[in-house]
């Protein structure tokens, strides 16, 4: 029987000011070894979810655990066992790929030789060995999103929160960063997932949340999910299905 | 490294100012200005009087004297009208009759006094003679420094004039040489004793810029600080900070550490201008022997200040457009209430309350304890002390700011 990675328990969140919930009532278990898509249009509440879960931001109510610590009591325990990859290139454009990974491995715990290692070879699965020495601001968007992966998985978390990790790179980038993730995941890395492409979600994912308005609409396998869809073929019909088609522009 | 144009703003900006304002204000601390001011005279006197104020200007070597401009002889309406159009600085417009008014003054002064003492009057009302007055004409865009430093020397002048007319009169009624037996030199003199006991060492330009300036460039940390971190918040690096297991005050103590260093590197290289390259631009050079040490922690605690300040700054502040100029101009501020352009002992009394809440009050009088005092450690303590809580209190207070906003 396998484990609960994240236990989510009635979590709202309510930005100050707003008229309604960034996330509402929400409640969901993810299974250790899952790669958990959490999907939804813009303003639906998932990066305030994985900003939650992360620990940058504090929920209005409701409580989360991961692997089993309680964020009101372990946040920090929380944070050695997590790894976070922020929507932006969150690196240093001045400094070089090799200096960013050094500089971001020994702020989540490692050092010396450990840390060397880790970053030669992280550097090499995702074929940027050759550019290890050249600063940020000169890489290409694919390289850049391949680095700012490797940054949030170098001390080997347990639970890894990607915000959108494709967007805006080439199709090579996207199968190396794809194969990457699912490599990851099956060395025993939970791994939840926020994108807008619903068919690389459909792909990659072994669970997969559809959330609107701060609420879950549903939560199944993503074949499930189209199963018991009347008329859809794919995820982006289910998608479709479940959040109209409405314009959700957000701020 | 990474940042040459960076580099060359934190480092060699700082070494910029602080060459140009010392020489700039060299002028102002020397007694003798190498610098001769044309001035425009208008002697409508033509008398002895006259003739000595021209000599004791001339003689002063810091003015080179005007008497005619071109082929027209200059009026006083011409000389008005070229100082105010700013071509010169200074116009001195003697009156008519001064040498034979003040004459005949001192004179009818001199009889009534001798009279009352008994001797031989004679015997004629005394001629009612009008004050006169020397017109001082001043480009508007003079500072009020010049005039005051142009009118008491002109006072002084007039001052000895008058003396010297009651000596003489008093020799001409009296039929004496009397200016002979009288020794008509200053009785009163002054001279300044410094802390020293050193008579002709006296604070000079380089004493007071280099610290004052130094000052100012540690606190202008705040605005790569400030940057920075907003910077941080806007590429989502922050983000990635804080979602490590280290504490934010870790990360803030990084920060601390590398902009301290970079401040101390800026000290060091002010003062080693001040030291070594002064010299070879004519100025003095800056006597640190036996402070350097005391000099450096005064730099440590000014740099923890700014430090905090630019912390505090970049966690308010939403983008870099907010952060860099409120910096700026927030430094700007608290420089010209600390003291560094204008005494704080010569602000309006309000300016000097204000002023001792200005950190840069604080380590600009901790520099002048260290330097132009003599103070120990024991008396830059509460400086130190001071400087010290405002870091504390400003990192807090962005912690808590930090916390604040990520609750809401």
């Amino acid at each position: 029987m396998s484990k609960t990675a994240i236990e989510i328990s009635g979590l709202y969140k309510k930005y100050k000011d707003a008229d309604y919930f960034s996330v509402n009532n929400l409640s969901i278990a993810i299974e250790e070894g899952e790669i958990f898509g959490l999907l939804g249009p813009n303003g639906a509440g998932k990066t305030t979810l994985i900003s939650m879960l992360c620990g940058l931001l504090k929920p209005t109510s409701g409580s989360f655990t991961i692997c089993g610590q309680s964020y009101k009591k372990n946040s920090n325990e929380i944070k050695k066992i997590i790894g976070v990859v922020p929507q932006e290139i969150a690196l240093y454009p001045t400094l070089t790929a090799r200096e960013n990974l050094m500089y971001f491995g020994s702020m989540s715990g490692i050092s010396g030789k450990d840390l060397k290692l880790k970053v030669e070879s992280a550097l090499e699965k995702l074929s940027l060995s050759k550019f290890a020495d050249k600063k940020i601001i000169t890489f290409s968007g694919g390289m850049k999103r391949r680095v700012n992966l490797l940054a949030g998985i170098l001390h080997n978390p347990q639970v890894l929160f990607l915000d959108e990790p494709t967007v805006g790179v080439d199709v090579q980038s996207k199968n190396v960063i794809i194969d990457y993730l699912k490599t990851l995941n099956q060395e025993g890395m939970t791994i939840v997932y926020t994108s807008h492409h619903l068919l690389e979600a459909q792909d990659l994912c072994t669970k997969i949340a559809i959330i609107d308005q701060g609420k879950i609409y549903a939560h199944n396998t993503p074949k499930e999910l189209i199963t018991h869809t009347e008329g859809a073929n794919n995820l982006e019909e289910v998608f479709i299905a479940i959040t109209g088609k409405e314009l959700r522009d957000a701020t | 490294m990474r940042d040459p144009g960076g580099l060359i703003i934190l480092f060699v900006m700082p070494l910029v100012l602080i060459i140009t304002i010392t020489l700039i204000q060299d002028g102002t601390f020397r007694s003798v200005s190498d610098t001769s001011i044309p001035i425009l005279l208008i002697d409508n006197d033509k008398g002895s009087v006259s003739e000595t104020v021209q000599t004791q200007i001339s003689e002063s070597g810091n003015f080179e004297m005007i008497t005619s401009l071109g082929e027209e002889p200059l009026t006083e309406e011409r000389a008005a009208e070229e100082v105010f159009k700013g071509k010169y600085q200074l116009a001195i417009v003697i009156p008519e009759n001064l040498s034979r008014d003040l004459k005949q003054k001192v004179d009818q002064n001199v009889l009534t006094i001798l009279s009352s003492l008994g001797f031989e009057d004679n015997g004629l009302e005394p001629e009612e003679i009008q004050p006169k007055e020397i017109k001082l004409y001043f480009d508007p865009a003079t500072q009020q420094a010049f005039k005051n430093s142009v009118k008491n020397g002109i006072e002084r002048m007039i001052a000895t004039i008058e003396n010297q007319s009651i000596y003489k009169a008093f020799g001409e009624q009296l039929g004496e040489d009397v200016e002979s037996h009288f020794d008509q030199e200053s009785f009163i003199a002054f001279r300044e004793i410094t802390l020293t006991g050193e008579e002709n060492i006296i604070p000079n330009s380089v004493q007071h810029n280099v610290p004052a300036w130094t000052l100012f460039a540690i606190f202008f940390i705040v605005v790569p600080l400030s940057i920075n971190i907003v910077k941080e918040k806007q590429q989502g690096t922050l983000v990635r900070l804080i979602s490590n297991p280290v504490p934010y005050a870790v990360v803030l103590a990084g920060k601390t550490i590398t902009y301290l260093i970079i401040c101390l590197i800026q000290f060091y290289l002010m003062v080693a201008v001040g030291v070594y390259l002064f010299p070879y631009l004519d100025l003095p050079s800056l006597e640190v022997s036996g402070h350097l040490l005391l000099m450096t922690l005064v730099a440590l605690f000014s740099g923890l200040a700014a430090i905090g300040f630019g912390v505090l700054l970049g966690t308010v502040a939403k983008t870099p457009e907010q952060s860099a100029p409120f910096g700026a101009t927030s430094v700007v501020v608290l420089a010209a209430m600390g003291g560094v352009w204008v005494p704080v002992f010569a602000m309006p009394n309000v300016m000097q309350y204000l002023a001792v809440a200005s950190p840069m009050n604080w380590g600009l009088e901790a520099f002048y304890d260290v330097l132009l005092r003599k103070g120990s450690l024991t008396d830059l303590l509460p400086e130190l002390i001071l400087l010290l809580l405002f870091f504390i209190v400003t990192v807090l207070f962005a912690i808590g700011y930090d916390k604040k906003q990520r609750a809401v």
